[in-house]
């Protein structure tokens, strides 16, 4: 795994830790300050295993005012301080820093206020995004972003990180569902961003914050929308025995005007490892599997399932089933749902990727895919957010074997640089952390990273929150020779470089 | 493939480009104009004009991708009848001004109609913008992909920012399919029994798409298959209205022609918590947006009409008249001032666009 490298180090230093733990300990109950070795290791890394690093101390807050409290002191010691959710992040963007506070939002779990007739609920970071959609369910109400991870992961990550879910093609992202964000900035003040009218005041930062991975502010209370949960549901699940010709249908279903709830693609192998795994009975000689979701009253469903299915019929799918009950359209997304760990069984490791390409792409990208893992040799296996154009390809390794990442990081870098170019991104959902720090060089020229310097700074001057994530400093895209340099000119020059 | 086109913008980009790099240099303002028809609310900008008209022309469009990209300039009317032909539509329903009204100003000024309710506004659908930024750079954020989180928001940074985080000269937006069908009630009810009766249906799952309330009338929308319609209309009751009415009435709130606005006097539009009661302010009201947005006619007191909307969860801004030297805009709480000038300086360092507008900053 690289080196990865942090701020310069004048932007933070390491005060000796009997120091800063003495100010943490002033301000929180003992137990909440965690300095043994053991204590700190389950806060080594995120979901990305593979990035790890011992912080100096993690600290637990249990409300508001302890966070305030705690970003005063790393702030009067210019301490960096990274915000942690649950730890379900797949870029490494709650990694901690060596020199720094880990502190944890697991502690502010509670759901402060339901309005259903205003359809928002009120709730601290820790609340995970599941635990909302559950309590407002005898209001008939849902939270409509539903990332995979949704049983573990935080409302406060999932604005960090803009998530998306399977459901987003519909009901949109993070952002899209949020009302009111109440967030502290590294000195401690308050800022309420959005607000429970349709706008706020000023410039929109509610957007600004919504997936800016924790260098902005920390985020202490959520304010989502919530939905009516719709009447009806149906899924279909269409066979086809060509990646090409399942590509060219989801392009066709959103043609023909169709907004499905749901479009979801596994690829041949992902669907043989998911039938071997929770035997949902997908067709498993299938080289393409689609799951399309429907909602709505009963009339809506009856009428853009039977488009659906005239689409993708005429788009070559060799089956097409409906879901005729709950029981069975549950079953249509066990596999789906599972297929991850089910993956997960074909080999000791697993490297996820997560980019976006425009939908009328899909096939030819993945054909393309297809050939460069055989040319180096890595198995790939594809299962992923189709109707949005997001792929998920996961890369198959094993971490014991010599060579054997290395091959996998090559293709990793070769997909992300093939999105860009065929108009797309290097991440559709999973964030930049410190795990795209460098590809942000490919998509960025160095006036536009600037700005993200820019606004960092007018957030966080010191450069405390979450350093050496999300947006690279600019000698670093330098040295990789990657910096585009427009009109000759370098913006910012007093932003470090070089 | 997407329908390729050559950029019809390149040359346009160009010139105002180095008409910015010499304002930089001179460190003289200019004054973004769009299509002029938000003119009223940029009163407070100093700078000398600089005309955006000429950002006009389509630069892509694939109705699978349910991705547009035109040049800021472009009318919206042009890229509605564009969308039209494809059976698509802009989400978010913006005014069209009599073909006047430009895409850069309907970001910029946050414009949305009455179906913005619960589609969402144009930010939510803006997917990628390209900028000249204060120091003269091009710079683009986002693109035409609907899943992007590489890097800070600065494409919906700039929707409501009336230009004054950047020029912006291209602009990406997700559109959707138009609906098979529509149709409108009508019901007679008093304004505090409507503000609750819309906000409990809007919790049903039903197909609503727009809503208003004046003089004792509620009018709701629906949008969707005819099946649809038809069952949701028996269980809602009312009247139903006319094609052609319905859609007269809409189109007059769209482009904010309807009857009510035409009356002088000072004129408010407050953006508050849906569900608040009645706010105790004298003067004619007229709401959208399932009580979001309400547009008062009053001659009240600034200062009277702002607490109440920040009492309501939201705030007032000057629409129309009123005294001299009441900011048009809802001045923010002290810390999130301080940050959003911050902001500015981050974009635009020598103050070169609008300035004086927003006027808190
Ligand atoms: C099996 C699996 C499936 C997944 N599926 C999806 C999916 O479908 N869609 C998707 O979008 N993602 C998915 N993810 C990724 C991950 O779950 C999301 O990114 C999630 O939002 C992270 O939440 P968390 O609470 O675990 O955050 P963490 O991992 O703890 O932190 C993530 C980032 O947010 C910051 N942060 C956390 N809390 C706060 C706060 N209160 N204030 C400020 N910053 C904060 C951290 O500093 C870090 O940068 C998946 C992950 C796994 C392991």
């Amino acid at each position: 795994m690289g080196h990865i490298e942090s701020l310069p180090s004048s932007a933070t230093r390491k005060p000796d830790d009997a120091a800063l733990v003495a100010a943490l300990r002033n301000v929180l109950p003992h137990a909440a300050v965690l300095t043994e070795t053991e204590a700190r290791r389950p806060y080594e890394s995120d979901g990305l295993s593979a990035y790890r690093q011992q912080p100096q101390v993690v600290v637990l807050p249990a409300n508001e005012a302890e966070v305030q409290a705690v970003l005063q002191v790393c702030h009067r010691l210019g301490v960096a301080v990274v915000a942690r959710g649950h730890g379900t992040g797949l870029s490494g963007g709650a990694m901690p820093n060596e020199r720094g506070v880990l502190m944890s939002l697991a502690r502010l779990n509670r759901i402060l206020e339901i309005d259903a007739h205003a359809r928002t609920a009120r709730v601290q970071p820790g609340v995970r995004n599941l635990a909302i959609s559950e309590a407002v369910a005898p209001q008939g109400l849902y939270y409509a972003p539903d990332p995979s991870s949704q049983i573990a992961c935080s409302i406060g990550g999932n604005v960090a990180e803009n998530s998306g879910g399977v459901h987003c093609l519909k009901y949109g992202l993070t952002v899209h569902n949020l009302v009111k964000v109440r967030a502290l900035l590294i000195d401690g003040t308050v800022i309420e961003v959005g607000a429970d009218a349709p706008d706020a005041a000023g410039f929109d930062l509610l957007a600004l914050l919504t997936g800016s991975e924790g260098l902005l502010a920390v985020v202490t209370e959520v304010t989502v929308r919530l939905l009516p949960r719709p009447r009806t549901v149906q899924a279909l699940l269409a066979s086809f025995d060509d990646v090409e010709r399942a590509g060219q249908a989801v392009a066709n279903i959103i043609a023909a005007g169709i907004i499905p709830a749901g479009l979801e693609m596994m690829d041949g192998p992902a669907t043989r490892a998911a039938e071997a795994f929770v035997h949902a009975n997908y067709p498993v000689d299938a080289e393409a599997l689609l799951i399309c979701e429907s909602d709505g009253t009963a009339e809506e469903v009856a009428d853009e399932t039977a488009r659906m299915r005239a689409v993708l019929e005429a788009a070559g799918a060799t089956e097409v089933r409906f879901s005729r009950d709950e029981a069975e359209r549950l079953k249509f997304w066990a596999g789906r749902k599972a297929a991850f760990p089910a993956v997960g069984r074909l080999a000791p490791d697993y490297y996820c990727i997560d980019g976006t390409i425009p939908r009328r792409t899909l096939g030819s990208v993945l054909n393309w895919m297809y050939a460069r893992a055989e040319a180096l040799g890595v198995q790939v296996v594809n299962v992923f957010h189709a109707g949005d154009g997001n792929l998920h390809p996961l890369l198959l390794f094993d971490a014991a074997k010599a060579g054997d990442f290395a091959r996998t990081e090559v293709l990793a870098n070769e997909i992300l640089a093939k999105c860009v170019e065929v108009g797309g991104t290097i991440t559709g959902e999973h964030g930049v952390g410190v795990e795209k720090i460098d590809a942000m060089c490919v998509q960025f020229n160095a006036a536009e990273l600037g700005i993200f310097l820019g606004v960092k700074a007018a957030f966080d001057p010191d450069g405390l929150m979450n350093p050496g994530k999300a947006v690279p400093v600019l000698h670093r895209c330098a040295e990789l020779g990657r910096m585009h340099v427009h009109h000759g000119a370098l913006p910012h020059p007093d932003l470090p470089r070089f | 493939m997407p329908i390729p086109l050559p950029n019809p913008l390149a040359e346009a980009r160009e010139a105002l480009q180095q008409r910015v790099l010499r304002a930089v240099a001179d460190r003289s303002p200019l004054r973004l104009v769009g299509g002029g028809t938000q003119a009223g609310l940029v009163r407070a900008s100093a700078g000398e004009p600089l005309a955006l008209s000429v950002l006009n022309g389509l630069i892509a469009y694939e109705p699978s991708e349910l991705v547009i990209t035109a040049g800021a300039g472009t009318p919206l009317s042009v890229l509605s009848a564009t969308l039209a032909d494809q059976g698509q539509m802009l989400p978010f329903e913006p005014a069209l001004a009599g073909g006047q009204a430009t895409l850069g100003g309907a970001v910029a000024a946050q414009r949305g109609g009455p179906r913005r309710w619960l589609a969402g506004s144009v930010r939510d659908f803006l997917l990628g913008v390209r900028l000249i930024d204060g120091l003269g750079q091009e710079v683009g954020f986002g693109g035409q992909v609907i899943k992007n989180v590489a890097g800070f928001d600065i494409t919906r940074l700039q929707a409501g920012a009336w230009g004054s985080l950047g020029l912006i000269t291209e602009v990406s937006v997700k559109v959707l399919p138009r609906p098979q069908a529509e149709c409108t009630l009508q019901f007679a009810m008093a304004q505090a029994e409507a503000l609750q009766q819309v906000n409990a249906w809007a919790g049903q799952p039903l197909p609503l798409s727009a809503v208003s309330w004046d003089q004792g009338i509620l009018r709701l929308r629906l949008s969707g298959v005819p099946a649809a319609l038809a069952s949701a209309c028996a269980t809602l009751g009312g009247q139903a209205l006319e094609n052609d009415a319905a859609e007269a009435h809409w189109t007059s709130l769209r482009e904010r022609t309807h009857p009510f606005f035409e009356q002088g006097g000072t004129l408010w539009r407050l953006a508050v918590k849906p569900t608040s009661p009645v706010l105790d302010l004298p003067g004619a009201v007229l709401w959208e947006w399932g009580g979001g947005q309400r547009w008062l006619r009053t001659e009240a007191p600034a200062e009277l009409v702002r607490r109440s909307a920040e009492r309501a969860g939201g705030h007032a801004m000057l629409w129309r008249g009123g005294e001299s030297g009441v900011p048009v805009f809802h001045p923010p709480a002290a810390a999130l001032a301080a940050l959003q000038r911050r902001i500015k300086h981050a974009l635009d360092p020598h103050g070169i666009f609008n300035p004086g507008t927003p006027d808190f900053l």
